[in-house]
């Protein structure tokens, strides 16, 4: 709260500057003094000289007390590190703005699949369109509108799902897809290898759901973990 | 045995919701019997924290070599040269982001909200050219700043300007600072960096209207020099106050000026005040009538100004996407014929009451409302200052630069004939 006080004050005070400063030197019919001049003449001479000079040093520490305050302030708020912007797969609604807001022509955000969590189920719920009746990989069939995503046969009937994350463009589909059906082991993620770190990320700021956050550079991504035992 | 399981069932179905953030194991995750390995889920690190540090070193060393070419070297080529080195630098390598006009934005929110922690990298770059400029002056424009160098070096063909259009663009910057500080201290959005012409450049990455605004202010900064610092840079603004009292400035004439007249037309920012020595001073009686007008001037201004802004802090709250939410619930006439939007979607999904919503809106707009009546006051108390600025007269014999609007460019030292004559020499 007090820097609520504080920066309206420092503005205040920074007016205040401007404000004096204007009819001060209105007043004076005296053309201005150059700054070299006081050294080579004797300047206890004219008072008026004096009383400048005495302002301007005034301002002049009252400005570095007020950057130094703005600074002391803040500091104690600040983090050594940096942060970066991430995106919260549980507030997520994959509403496909990741994918066409992000500065990047190709989004930052991309599917990042966690295996620990995955079912390595047949019927995938990110990988086939709902209704797909011969579960193979004919185009067809595929969620994914840039075939991103890589079906690979483990052993009977468990599947590998992975991203193909260049070709991911982070429309979150297939994220909704095994959200609704399966285990929700797909979740966007900005991927840091890509992003560009925006001081102001534009997906956040378009982000109906309030997903995207600043979070500690050494910390960077927010993956959903399980938690349920495997009930085995 | 079945009241049990009933009883373990409605269990999980009750904390499942107070799970939130983690997932939910439907399917339990195989036994491998081939001796599949599960691979890893790749997360590759954020960008080296060394980076940072990099930069704000790179910063500081910039600012000191800068500042010393202006003030001590008095060399407009090594300005041009460190401008063109920063220009590299900070814009196109480390793509202008994060730069000192946005860290505004980042210290205004460190200030008003309690959860954002502002990085000290971002914090440096906000001080860093502050403290430099109380220092020296604008060294800082002249040769760090990436947008600055840009629009410096292209300024080829630098035309006077008209001295009361330049006042009344040049309230400009701080309608923009106030805003940018009112929209960042709110946690609505960072404006600067949303319509930051230079940044799409720098990344060759620009939306169409963002490039076209670039494109704009640097063709027309072949003829009115630096159009964005001059006319909307919100950072300019409190460089130019810190500047009007800096420890030392750059000079155009080392020594005493010998009336010329060469630097007159050198200035493409028109920073350059002309002596006023002739005709006759003012009655007192006239100058105490201004000064009287002006007292009376400045605070109907200001209040009238802060009365405007608390008029329109619904407008200005317009873009919180608080209140935009709270709007759409509370018009269901209006959204039953559309199609469900996302954020509706997404509260629906988070559970909140609706009764929070208008909450947060109510809260939001009451900051608007006292917002606005600062931002208010403080533009009606620029325009009211600046408006008493033209109504004065104020007397010199020399040619100097204006602490507050001099870039520091050390173009005008070029000019000045004193130094090439030798006569430094002589007189010291």
């Amino acid at each position: 709260m007090a820097a609520g006080v504080i920066l309206p004050a420092a503005a205040a005070g920074c007016l205040i500057i401007v404000c004096c400063r204007k009819p001060e030197n209105s007043g004076r019919r005296e053309p201005e003094q150059k700054k070299q001049k006081p050294k080579m003449e004797e300047t206890g001479k004219d008072p008026k000289l004096n009383r400048r000079e005495f302002l301007a040093k005034g301002l002049r520490v009252s400005a570095l007390v007020g950057i130094g305050g703005l600074a002391v302030l803040t500091v104690k708020k600040s983090l050594a590190g940096e942060t970066v912007w991430q995106l919260d797969p549980s507030k997520c609604i994959q509403c496909g703005r990741c994918a066409t807001n992000c500065v990047l022509a190709h989004s930052a955000v991309r599917c990042t699949h966690v295996y620990a969590m995955c079912g390595y189920c047949d019927l995938c719920g990110g990988y086939f369109k709902p209704g797909t009746k011969t579960l193979n990989t004919a185009a067809e069939n595929q969620l994914c509108p840039t075939n991103a995503i890589k079906r690979k046969f483990v052993e009977d009937p468990f599947f590998q799902y992975s991203i193909d994350e260049p070709l991911c463009i982070g429309c979150g589909k297939c994220v909704k897809g095994c959200g609704a059906f399966g285990n929700g082991s797909l979740q966007l993620q900005v991927r840091h290898s890509i992003c560009v770190h925006c001081n102001q990320c534009s997906i956040a700021r378009s982000c109906p759901a309030d997903a995207f956050s600043r979070v500690p550079a050494g910390k960077p991504y927010l993956l959903k973990q399980i938690t349920l035992e495997n009930p085995k | 045995m079945k009241k049990a399981r009933v009883i373990l069932l409605l269990i999980i179905v009750f904390t499942i919701p107070f799970m939130n953030g983690y997932g939910v194991q439907r399917f339990p995750k195989p036994d491998f019997e081939t001796g599949y390995v599960q691979p890893e889920t790749l997360q590759p690190s954020a960008r080296s924290e060394i980076l940072a540090v990099m930069d704000v070193v790179v910063l500081a060393l910039a600012l000191a070599l800068v500042s010393w070419l202006v003030i001590k070297k008095r060399s407009r080529t090594g300005v041009f040269w460190a401008s063109v080195f920063s220009l590299a630098y900070f814009g196109f390598y480390r793509q202008g982001c994060v730069c000192s006009i946005g860290a505004i934005q980042n210290v205004t929110l460190a200030l008003f909200e309690q959860s954002y922690v502002i990085p000290l990298a971002v914090l440096a770059f906000f001080i860093l050219p502050l403290v430099f400029t109380l220092f020296f002056g604008r060294t800082f424009c002249a040769g760090v700043c990436p947008f600055g160098a840009m629009q410096d070096l292209v300024a080829f063909r630098p035309q006077k300007t008209d001295p009361r259009l330049n006042a009344i663009l040049g309230v400009i910057p701080y309608i923009y600072l106030g805003l940018a500080v009112l929209y960042a201290a709110t946690g609505t959005d960072f404006i600067i960096c949303r319509y930051d012409p230079f940044v799409g450049i720098f990344r060759f990455n620009a939306t169409f209207g963002m490039f076209v605004f670039a494109g704009t202010l640097l063709i027309s900064g072949i003829f009115i020099a630096r159009p964005y610092c001059r006319y909307l840079c919100p950072y300019g603004v409190l460089l130019n106050w810190v500047s009007r009292v800096s420890w030392r400035h750059i000079t155009i004439t080392p020594t005493e000026c010998i009336q010329c007249r060469l630097c007159e037309e050198s200035c493409p920012y028109d920073a350059i005040d002309m002596p006023v020595t002739d005709g006759n001073p003012e009655e007192r009686l006239v100058t105490t009538r201004k000064l009287i007008l002006i007292c009376l001037l400045v605070p109907f201004f200001a209040i009238l100004g802060g009365w405007t802004g608390s008029r329109l802090h619904e407008t200005l709250a317009g873009d919180s996407p608080k209140v935009r939410l709270a709007k759409t619930l509370a018009d269901p006439v209006k959204s039953r014929h559309q199609p469900e939007t996302f954020e509706i979607t997404a509260y629906k999904s988070s559970g909140k009451p609706l009764a929070q919503v208008y909450d947060d809106a109510r809260s939001v707009l009451r900051q608007f409302y006292f917002g606005g009546w600062i931002l208010g006051c403080f533009i009606g108390l620029v325009f009211g200052i600046i408006l008493a600025g033209r109504l004065l007269t104020r007397y010199r014999t020399d040619y100097t630069p204006n602490r507050g609007a001099c870039y520091s460019c050390a173009r005008c030292v070029d000019y000045c004939p004193v130094e090439k004559n030798g006569l430094v020499k002589m007189e010291s």
